[in-house]
């Protein structure tokens, strides 16, 4: 690809990019969001048309209308959310869309299982085409997406984020089945932000920011804080400083809590759990084993079926929202949209969410709106919240803005126990570190934090104690210094709850 | 690299037609259309339609009488889309302003009909009063249904609408009917119940009133707690339940206020206008009135615009069938084109700003 660029109205998200891929390679793309990655792949599979440059494919130049022209020049994508119908098998899946080779009807089950078999012995790509993809794992599922992209005869694989849901052990398998791939003389595009896998899986990385080319290196030539740099354009603190932890008395605890979820399936079964002052617990877990429902419970936004909550000594386990605030709880939200900010309401509103009825936001019934404006400009001050005015609405901030914003109004509150879920999902490196920052000056300070994320580099690298939580039970919880990553990935994927049933 | 630079310029200039200018432009544009559209109706008749948009003029504004009718019609217009407005904010779908209208005419009609010899000003306010008191009732019922039931308010408050009207046809043919009539209405009210009108005009007191919800329905969605409550449950359902707001209790709210200004709109209409209980005393108000309130864009100075010009609309098509003779069916079909076009030249100018 030469010159690509590619505007939107009032951004230029490609401004100019270079990047190149040789057979049987693997070519990191890493950059910040919004750096122009998605945008770039877009580009290539035939998703968006260019304003400007060309795609040169075997030194022949092509331009891609559509997807379907992309894969017939033998592109093949994996997206980061699976397009898989659930309740059809993995060759079901794989033949949909494709045309027949039979007329008018499907061609024959035994050929195309054949055709799969052959080709997941030969990139050992362990999948049963019979197997209904709703009971695959989650590093199944991308295994069935990189087969398809295969039978539909790719010869380049890009992945998007494909590390995003794994266990690190369906990490680890990842990396070898790209490496069994780039064997057999196929060549990948990785897009990532995550360094360390990055520099595991790739031969040559290219880093984007603001759209344009920083560089492209030999990934044995360069190192995180290097790669860190040249994405943030500053020095970074990868791992904030941290002291040891001083806890002191529990100030949450929860008792053999259960809670159904959404479709009324038990998703909490007798979580325990307790976090004292001073110390950061952390929820390990592989996205929906219960961790959103533990986050609700806590709130008082999902009704508890049997055990207790407790907070600061108040028992807080049928209580209202704003009665559990009152207890001393703040909460970042993991679903920023969802729960953690009105998009049409203003900065100032945003950030007295739950306390502008009260003194001194409000005075006999009535909004004091000086006060207010005034309160939220030095707090957005004080958390570098990035915003034209505190009078602009909160749906036009950016995401890593939105999330100091909402981390401005929870720690305002002076918490006794802070409940953090996915602090930093979707944030850029710098909005990372500062999240971090302020989560450990918090724990400093004497709050208590608990500290859900799917993110396992983050639970590491803040937690004084991680519980592992695997489908809706907390399987284990170990000292966070010495902890043993492939220990805590083993629990993650429920091994020791079945070791532990097996023993009985 | 000149022209990445100037794409960006091209963008900003476009944005720079002020905002507050193109939402005041689209209506006019769309209701210019609307005329237009509504002319090629008028000349398939074989009438002139630049007399018959005359005559619709001058019904409407054409003189002190005229615009005091206009602004008579609009006042009911008003109350209920100002009612509304406050529920819509909230994304309560109250259409049942029509049933508590009706409630609020039966229940203040019962107090004018009943408690006649009281002091008059305590009759008035007990009218009033009897009046909101009969719409919050019947807009309750919908409220306890959704927070109890989980039942839609669009659905109950609809239907509500038919239960109010058949209540009031069977009171105005039943325990209610003027000893000795044969009309299925009420006794006449006395002249004791008739709100003060000014200084010789036909203006009322609940002209006044209306126009006294304006800035009261604006400081209550803007400058209190409860209205930032409303609007945030409006916004976005569970994030209010996150920050604490009890949206059960704010939903509650939503409907008795709607209900409130629906059933006040009721009592004035009857008690300025029909001075006595019967079927027919709505022209379809309630219903009207959720088109006023989403016309005025769920603002309250914008709701007192669309009222009036639906007032006028709604004059000014019915003299245009007096006086020019058109069938009462075009009539109508004008008003209802130019309200299709007001509100779709607004949805575009929306949708080009986002």
């Amino acid at each position: 690809m030469r010159g690509i660029v590619k505007r939107f109205p009032g951004v230029v998200a490609n401004a100019g990019i270079d990047f190149d891929l040789m057979p049987g390679e693997v070519h990191a793309l890493l950059g910040e969001n919004g750096a122009g990655k998605t945008t770039l792949m877009n580009i290539l599979y035939g998703l968006y048309a260019p304003d400007a440059g060309e795609i040169r494919l075997r030194g022949k130049r092509v331009a891609f209308a559509s997807a379907n022209d992309a894969i017939a020049h033998g592109l093949g994508m994996v997206h980061q959310h699976f397009m898989l119908v659930k309740p059809f098998t993995v060759a079901e899946n794989i033949v949909l869309g494709q045309r027949t080779r039979r007329g008018p009807f499907l061609d024959k089950q035994s050929v195309v299982h054949e055709q799969l078999l052959a080709l997941s012995r030969r990139y050992h790509l362990a999948i049963d085409p019979a197997a209904e993809v709703w009971t695959l794992s989650v590093g199944e599922q991308q295994r069935v997406e990189i087969l398809k992209a295969l039978y539909r005869g790719a010869e380049v694989l890009i992945l998007d984020e494909p590390t995003a849901v794994l266990t690190p052990q369906e990490v680890e398998g990842l990396l070898q089945i790209l490496e069994q791939l780039t064997r057999e003389g196929k060549s990948i595009v990785f897009i990532s932000h995550k360094l360390g896998e990055v520099l595991a899986a790739s031969h040559r990385i290219t880093v984007l920011r603001d759209g344009r080319v920083v560089d492209t290196v030999p990934t044995h030539r360069t190192d995180q804080q290097a790669l860190a740099r040249m994405m943030v354009g500053r020095d970074v603190v990868l791992k904030v400083p941290k002291g040891p932890a001083h806890p002191a008395e529990v100030c949450l605890a929860l008792q053999g809590v259960h809670a159904n979820s959404d479709r009324g399936l038990p998703a909490l079964r007798g979580v325990s759990l307790e976090v004292r002052a001073g110390e950061i617990l952390g929820i390990a877990g592989v996205a929906g084993n219960g961790q959103s429902e533990l986050e609700e419970v806590i709130a008082g936004l999902r009704p508890v079926t049997a055990g207790r909550v407790t907070i600061c000594g108040h028992e807080t386990t049928h209580r209202r929202p704003s009665e559990i605030g009152r207890c001393g709880l703040a909460h970042i939200p993991s679903d920023r949209y969802r729960l953690g900010l009105l998009k049409d309401f203003t900065v100032a509103e945003n950030l007295f969410l739950q306390r502008i009825g009260e003194a001194p936001f409000a005075r006999h019934g009535w909004l004091d709106q000086t006060v207010i404006q005034c309160a939220a400009r030095e707090l957005a001050a004080a958390y570098d919240v990035r915003t034209p005015s505190v009078a602009t609405h909160a749906g036009t901030l950016s995401g890593g803005n939105a999330q100091k914003m909402v981390l401005a109004r929870e720690l305002a509150r002076n918490p006794k126990v802070l409940l953090a879920a996915q602090p930093t999902r979707g944030l850029d490196v710098s909005a990372i570190e500062y999240v971090h920052r302020r989560l450990v000056e918090q724990r400093d300070k004497g709050v208590g934090i608990l500290l859900i994320s799917t993110e396992l580099d983050e639970i590491l690298a803040l937690s004084d104690r991680i519980a592992v939580m695997y489908e809706g039970e907390i399987v284990g919880i170990v000292d966070a210094q010495g902890a043993d990553v492939n220990e805590i990935g083993l629990m993650m994927a429920g091994s020791k709850r079945q070791s532990r049933e097996e023993a009985r | 690299m000149s022209e990445a630079d100037t794409v960006p310029m091209a963008v900003a200039e476009r944005s720079r037609i002020p905002r507050w200018l193109v939402n005041s432009a689209a209506p006019l544009i769309g209701a210019v259309a609307g005329l237009a559209i509504g002319a090629v109706l008028i000349r398939l008749t074989g009438a002139n339609p630049l007399q018959a948009y005359a005559t619709m003029l001058s019904g409407a504004f054409g003189g002190p009488r005229q615009i005091t009718e206009t602004i008579l019609k609009a006042s009911p217009l008003l109350l209920v889309g100002l009612g509304l407005t406050a529920a819509f904010r909230a994304r309560v779908w109250n259409i049942g302003g029509e049933g508590q209208y009706y409630m609020g005419a039966l229940c203040g009609g019962i107090v004018a009909l009943f408690c006649a010899n009281w002091p008059r000003p305590l009759l008035l306010a007990a009218m009033l009063l009897a009046g909101v008191a009969g719409g919050v009732a019947w807009a309750l019922i919908a409220a306890v249904l959704k927070i109890r039931r989980g039942m839609s308010e669009i659905i109950s408050t609809l239907m509500l609408n038919y239960i109010a009207i058949l209540v009031m046809q069977y009171m105005a043919r039943g325990p209610l009917q003027e000893p000795g009539g044969y009309l299925p209405e009420s006794a006449q009210f006395a002249a004791s119940t008739r709100l003060p009108v000014l200084l010789g005009s036909r203006i009322h007191l609940g002209v006044l009133i209306a126009v006294l919800f304006v800035p009261v329905v604006y400081a209550l969605l803007w400058s209190t707690p409860l209205g930032f409550r409303l609007r945030a449950v409006g916004s976005r359902e569970s994030v209010a339940r996150y920050a604490g707001i009890h949206v059960e209790r704010a939903i509650l709210f939503a409907l008795a206020f709607s209900g409130a200004l629906a059933g006040l709109a009721g009592i004035i209409e009857v008690s300025t206008l029909h001075t006595r209980l019967k079927a027919e005393i709505s022209g379809g108000y309630g219903f009207s009135g959720v088109l006023v309130a989403l016309l005025g864009r769920m603002h309250p100075v914008g709701v007192a615009i669309a009222s009036f010009f639906f007032a006028a609309l709604i004059i000014g098509a019915q003299s245009m069938h007096v006086v020019s003779g058109l069938p009462d069916a075009l009539a109508n079909a004008i008003q209802a084109v130019i309200v299709l076009c007001v509100l779709a030249a607004d949805a575009l100018a929306r949708r080009r700003q986002s």
